[in-house]
């Protein structure tokens, strides 16, 4: 999901991950996951506001979540 | 050598799991030398750690464990717990509180600062961002993150008191970039009233040797501008003194405030044109714009070891 | 926050200092009944919080209930200093025999209250202490200690005032003192105080000026005066475009994007903090600049915000570019900002690059931010550009534009 300036990836298996989804909507100060009994959901409203604090990377298995700045190219995983 | 704080001074914060408190309790943990925090206060929290820091229920507790009188408190409660917090702290022995939290009423301060001056404590603020000793440590949020304080504060011979939190971070950079360390930077606080005045900082800097020249920064309201010029011309003070004033547009709109809460003009003193004109009559110099500080400075201190 | 003169009688008289029996209304048939209940002569006071009602005309003198009514018609109308009255006071037109003034402010460098007293009333009391100055007394007290009153006994006397005047006297200046200190007054004026001429002494006029910062300790008085939460009583009312400011403040909790001032030039204004936008405001107008507003960002504001309020200057007519500057933020972040003014730009479909003049924010997070500007093509500057001379290019580029 793309924000102008953000994008947040969360890759299939970890995306349907109820346990997982709750986990980072609790983690990110900006709110941008939500967490539903099917998986993680992504407010696209909120995308820009992410602070790039590294909870959300923090949170999931390594390379489950990708945030990617669009400005620069630069992503984000673990 | 420096004034109010040193490496060596201990401090608690209050309120310190706060979202703000925490940041800053970081922040003075790892600039300079690494500041003394010995304790944090919020009720209800008893036991809890903030980056290491132990926190308690109340300032006794903090004073019990440190096993001896603690020198100073950060206060970052809200508006309407800060008057008791800032009791709590004089009534424990604490004698240098900096009071960071913004919108406190006036009488609440003034009882604060009477209390202070009874028990012979010194307040720094309310609406400031606190001290900060280039290199060896800071008590607050001024001049932000470690590594960023770094960039705008290094040690030398000016002492910057400021009525604006980023102003004082502003001011001190362009020092340092043309080649002026700071000995001691203090944001004194934007409201109308506050603990400690320029001329009540005054004698302090001019007992401390580093220090060679003081700039300040200024804005309309209040009479701090024209007590701090009465203190230079009674007591013939060894410092020269660089002043920007900001503002001056305000002259045209009294009865509005801009900025702080203190900048409201009250009467005809308070403008900045009669502040200026008041300054320059104690020698004070005043600058037209933040870059030509560094020079005044250099000018003022040249002419009076001359 | 200033009350009108209505209101300010009806705190005095609540703390127990007499008043005249005045009736406040907005309508000129009460006005003479008021007149009319009151019997005798009135006077016509037009409610503003502006000064220079009398010179304006704003009060006028009736003999009789049909003359109140006609000049309470005329006052109704009048519009003084840009300020339409919110009412009039019908007031007695009392038997005087002479005008005292008393006053409670704070001194900001004693910090403690100051009571200020004269026998000489009526006048500004700023003109009495420059021409008689023996005729002005001053006492400052306690914070801590509860008030007592031989301290006003001791100011009144000072000014000269003794045998029945300073005992009639001595409890009304207690009660403006402790009004002024438990209403968290910065302002508490009874001027003129008159003294009838059966020795009595009754509060002619007031002025209160509370303090907005404890406006939430006195709901219930604010509520049953009448004043609304809304309602600001700054120096002039705000236009709608410093009220939509307000709401983009309000957009969440995260820091601060607001405290807009509307004026009518070209240049738009994103600016911060409180320092830093007083220094930015007056280094566009020294650079010859013409500010489209002045505004204040601070506290680390949410990407919204920044956003928000950036579309708001850019939209208001007459706006040509904006310039984003503040001094070096520690705690608000430069990337946060940066986002903020592109995004508004973009949403607006206007070129960042073109729109923004110049952006001149140092400090957290800047690195990060000086890269989302290079992508947009946004000339900024770091922090070994003063404040000035930011403003400079920004009035520069406008100049070249227009």
């Amino acid at each position: 999901m793309d924000g102008v300036f953000i994008s947040v990836e969360v890759n299939g298996d970890a995306a349907a991950d109820a346990a997982l989804a709750a986990k980072l909507e609790e983690v990110c100060p900006v709110s941008i996951f939500k967490g539903t009994p099917s998986g993680v959901e992504i407010n696209a409203e909120f995308l820009d506001e992410c602070v790039l604090c590294g909870l959300c990377l923090d949170a999931a298995p390594d390379g489950a979540v990708t945030v990617t700045k669009l400005y620069s190219g630069e992503t984000l995983t673990r | 050598m420096s004034i109010l704080v040193n490496e060596n001074t201990t401090f608690i914060v209050q309120g310190i799991t706060g979202r703000e408190a925490v940041n800053l309790t970081r922040e003075c943990l790892d600039y300079g030398k690494g500041a003394k925090v010995v304790g944090g206060v919020t009720p209800g929290r008893l036991g809890r750690e903030v980056h290491g820091v132990p926190v308690f229920d109340t300032v006794a507790q903090a004073v019990a464990h440190h096993g001896s009188p603690i020198d100073g408190s950060v206060v970052t409660v809200p508006p309407a717990f800060t008057k008791d917090a800032v009791f709590e702290a004089i009534e424990n022995g604490i004698k240098l509180i900096v009071i960071v939290t913004e919108r406190i009423p006036r009488r609440d301060v003034a009882q604060m600062v009477e209390l202070a001056t009874l028990r012979g404590a010194r307040i720094i603020g309310p609406n400031c961002l606190g001290i900060i000793v280039p290199d060896v440590v800071k008590m607050g949020g001024i001049g932000g993150p470690a590594k960023d304080a770094a960039k705008s504060y290094t040690p030398g011979s000016v002492g910057v008191i400021s009525r604006s939190g980023g102003m004082t971070t502003e001011m001190s950079s362009t020092l340092t970039a043309a080649g002026l360390g700071q000995s001691t930077a203090v944001s004194i606080g934007g409201d109308a009233i506050i603990g400690s005045s320029y001329a009540e900082l005054m004698p302090l800097f001019e007992a401390d040797e580093q220090t060679e020249a003081i700039v300040i920064y200024t804005e309309p309201g209040g009479r701090m501008e024209a007590e701090l010029a009465k203190w230079v011309t009674d007591n013939n003070s060894r410092l020269p003194i660089v002043a920007f004033m900001a503002g001056r547009f305000m002259d045209e709109m009294p009865g509005m405030s801009f900025g702080h809460a203190g900048t409201i003009v009250e009467g005809k003193e308070d403008t900045a044109t009669e502040k200026i004109a008041r300054l320059a009559e104690a020698g004070i110099v005043v600058a037209e714009e933040i870059a030509e500080i560094p020079e005044l400075v250099k000018q003022a201190i040249a002419k009076r070891k001359g | 926050m200033r009350f009108f003169e209505y209101e300010a009688r009806e705190i005095v008289k609540r703390a127990g200092i007499p008043v005249t029996d005045f009736g406040f209304t907005r309508d000129a048939a009460e006005a003479k009944e008021i007149a009319a209940r009151i019997g005798g002569p009135t006077v016509i006071k037009s409610q503003v919080l502006s000064g220079g009602r009398m010179k304006a005309g704003g009060v006028q003198f009736a003999d009789t209930p049909e003359e109140a009514q006609t000049h309470a018609e005329n006052v109704l109308k009048l519009e003084i200093n840009g300020q339409m009255p919110r009412g009039i006071l019908v007031d007695p037109k009392a038997d005087i025999d002479q005008e005292f003034y008393v006053g409670v402010v704070w001194d900001g460098t004693a910090k403690q209250p100051v009571i200020i007293f004269s026998p000489v009333g009526g006048i500004d009391i700023e003109q009495v202490a420059e021409e008689q100055p023996d005729k002005v007394g001053r006492r400052h007290f306690s914070n801590i200690l509860p008030f007592s009153d031989y301290i006003a006994k001791e100011v009144i006397a000072s000014t000269g005032v003794t045998g029945s005047d300073l005992n009639k006297l001595v409890p009304i200046v207690t009660k403006l003192a402790k009004l002024f200190v438990e209403k968290d007054m910065t302002l508490a004026e009874i001027n003129p105080l008159g003294k009838l001429k059966d020795g009595s002494f009754v509060a002619l006029d007031a002025h209160m000026d509370m303090e907005n910062e404890a406006r939430g300790r006195h709901k219930a008085l604010l509520a049953d005066l009448g004043v609304a939460d809304e309602e600001t009583r700054e120096a002039r009312e705000a236009t709608p475009f410093e009220i939509a400011g307000e709401a983009v403040d309000a957009m969440d909790h995260r820091g601060v994007a607001g405290n807009v001032t509307e004026f009518d030039g070209n240049l738009g204004l994103v600016i911060g903090a409180g320092g830093g936008s007083l220094t930015l405001f007056d280094a566009v107008r020294a650079q010859g600049g013409d500010p489209a507003n002045y505004c204040e960002i601070g506290g680390n504001p949410s990407v919204n915000k920044a956003c928000g309020l950036a579309k708001l200057v850019l939209q208001k007519p007459g706006v040509d570019k904006i310039a984003v500057m503040m001094s070096i933020v520690s705690n608000t972040r430069v990337d946060i900002v940066a986002r903020g003014v592109i995004k508004a730009c973009l949403e607006l479909n206007m070129d960042p690059a073109e729109k923004i003049a110049i952006f001149r924010i140092p400090g957290a997070w800047e690195d990060e931010g000086f890269l989302i500007l290079d992508k947009y093509g946004v000339e900024y500057a770091d922090r070994s550009v003063s404040l000035h001379e930011a403003a400079r290019r920004a009035v520069e580029k406008i100049g070249a534009a227009a």
